[in-house]
């Protein structure tokens, strides 16, 4: 990866390296009394592992201007594979703690950092920013350089973004387990994890604006739109949900800007939009992008696309109240939040319908393409699950499931079943063609993987469906004289069955996952492919008429 | 004070926030269907089917 690199970005890598090394330093002094020292230690590891991964590649041969004819591709691998990573350890961690609900005497030791409260957000970041935001950073440097048809702008601030992206990842990480949190869902790293994590999106935003404006094509393809809306919105979310007040520049602790029911409005603003930017408008690029390319058809219609892009950005923003009927928040706000995710439906169903129209006249491919079929699946479970979050969002309806497991039903549809299968059929796509290989190492293991992943979806969703809708009337059934009918644990008990079938389909998502990994990496180890077509072209794709003398 | 400044956010969101909105609304619907746009779009949404053979100098 270094030796891509011109010497002299070498060199600012290389200080850069000291920088977060030196920061690490201070951390780990200044703090050594505190959660913050061991912290520190962790930010100065990665400064110093950085810096040897540079010095040792810092004297070979300089690339020659003739990297300048193709895109940069190696940061992405090295994405793709943080991401695959990521997914194991999420996923690992996820169902270790599902196994935990079901019994929790399994703990193997009755120690802090292995119980339940640490080891969930492990679960929820590993998977949210670890794996999601990983593929979501490989897949855009693939996207914008291709519809660009420019090359990324320069060889350093691609891998910036990346170990910078992962550094946070991983403190937020270790962090958890000694007991970092600002307790707010999704957005429980401390402040000078916040703060790196802005500096690193920054530089990934003006990434973007820079290979744009390099761009060749007149025209910015759609999925680019959507890339971007995710970069710039998670970017104003994390700022302004992350306001706060650490109690000493050595100290990890800080207090939020906002409190009672402002904190709540915008941790919920924050949270939605997560989903919302982070979970949907980036995963509706890669739809946009790898679905057609994958099928060898073009989106079904652009000018839908161009709608539902702007009803999505504009409607979503307004929706995160739903997460807080009947609270203190003002009646109005939460009329607000319940309409406009009635309203969402309009664009979320065009995303979905505009992505299963395309496949119309080649579903053909859908049936022997496994990777395909991935894309396939996760447009109709965004489909789903976005009919499903506008129905949640009704009061009425809120009123039965909030709190129960149908919400965990719910964003476990979304996740499992649309962002996790579209980051695969996109990994499918990519490895191949990065790797410059003819196609995947087993086929045939694309397609365990896939039945794999359906069939933990599936019974995941099915059991907390179940589990979800038996809680909610369990807690609102009374008996004739007026008091509730059952005990809390009565519904605990009834909830037991679910629990166990929910943590075996997480285990066949994950044994799916490792399928996929054990198949990306003997792919990487076979030899390339003899020198077929143009660089990178998939031989089993079809390829698309060429349009001559652009 | 607090009331007033929140009379004042709800009054406005009512009143310039719809309209901004419908505007908004209109502005891209006429963008998406105007007529000149048509050969732009058809280009973007084909030229993605070929765009490995690396960047254009």
């Amino acid at each position: 990866m270094v030796s891509t690199m011109t010497v002299g970005e070498r060199q600012m890598a290389l200080g850069l390296c000291v920088l977060v090394a030196l920061c690490g330093l201070f951390m780990a002094v200044a703090g050594r009394n505190d959660l913050m020292g061991p912290q520190g230690v962790v930010v100065l590891l990665a400064g110093i592992l950085g810096a040897i991964v540079v010095l040792r590649r810092l004297d070979a041969p300089e690339p020659g201007p003739e990297r300048l004819a193709s895109y940069y591709d190696e940061p992405i691998k090295f994405g793709i594979v943080a991401a695959m990573v990521w997914a194991i350890i999420g996923m690992l961690v996820g169902d270790w703690v599902a196994w935990l609900l079901a019994f929790p005497r399994l703990t193997f030791a009755d120690v802090p950092w292995a119980s339940f409260g640490r080891l969930r957000p492990i679960h929820t970041t590993g998977i949210i920013f670890g794996f999601g935001g990983n593929a979501l950073i490989a897949t855009s440097m693939h996207v914008m350089q291709r519809t660009s048809r420019a090359r990324l702008p320069d060889q350093l601030s691609p891998w910036f973004v990346l170990a910078g992206y992962n550094l946070f990842c991983v403190l937020a990480v270790s962090g958890y387990l000694i007991g970092v949190t600002q307790s707010k869902e999704y957005a429980e790293p401390e402040w000078y994890a916040d703060i790196w994590l802005v500096i690193v999106w920054v530089t990934y935003f003006i990434l973007y604006l820079r290979t744009l404006a390099r761009r060749r094509e007149p025209h910015i393809y759609v999925a680019n739109w959507y890339f971007l809306a995710f970069i710039l919105v998670v970017a104003m979310l994390h700022i302004v949900n992350n306001l706060a007040l650490p109690v000493s520049l050595s100290s990890a602790k800080s207090y939020s800007l906002f409190s009672g029911v402002q904190d709540a409005m915008v941790q919920w603003w924050y949270g939605h939009n997560a989903v919302a930017f982070f979970l949907t408008a980036g995963f509706l690029g890669m739809l946009y992008y790898y679905l057609p390319k994958r099928a060898g058809r073009p989106i079904y219609s652009y000018r839908m696309s161009i709608i539902g892009f702007w009803g999505i950005t504009f409607f979503y923003v307004w929706v995160g109240s739903h997460h807080l009927h009947y609270t203190a928040l003002p009646q109005w706000v939460q009329t607000l939040g319940m309409t406009f995710s009635v309203m969402l439906l309009v664009p979320s169903w065009i995303a979905a319908a505009n992505a299963l129209l395309t496949l119309n006249g080649a579903w053909h491919k859908v049936r022997d393409d496994a990777t395909l079929r991935f894309m396939m699946v996760a447009a109709v479970f965004y489909g789903l699950s976005t009919f499903e979050g506008s129905f949640l969002a009704i009061q009425p309806v809120n009123a039965l499931s909030h709190y129960t497991d149908w919400t965990i039903a719910h964003v476990h549809a979304g996740t499992l079943g649309w962002n996790a299968m579209i980051i695969f059929g996109a990994i499918y796509y990519l490895v191949p063609q990065l790797w410059k290989r003819p196609s995947m190492y087993s086929p045939r293991l694309v397609e365990v993987h896939f039945w794999f992943a359906i069939a933990g979806t599936v019974i995941y969703v099915f059991a907390m469906w179940n589990s979800g809708i038996t809680q909610g009337l369990m807690w609102r059934t009374y008996n004739d004289s007026g008091t509730l009918a059952y005990s809390f644990v009565d519904s605990l008990l009834a909830m037991h069955p679910y629990y166990i079938a929910r943590a075996f389909g997480g285990l066949l998502f994950l044994i799916g996952t490792a399928v996929g990994c054990y198949n990306i990496w003997m792919t990487t180890r076979t030899a390339p492919a003899a020198r077929i077509a143009p660089a990178g072209q998939v031989p089993d794709m079809p390829s698309a008429p060429v349009v001559a003398g652009e | 004070m607090m009331g007033l400044e929140h009379n004042l956010m709800l009054g406005f969101a009512k009143s310039w926030g719809l309209f901004y909105l419908i505007a908004l609304a209109l502005g891209v619907v006429v963008y998406t269907f105007w007529p000149g746009n048509r050969k732009r779009f058809e280009r973007a949404r084909t030229s993605i089917m070929n765009d490995e053979s690396g960047p254009w100098a």
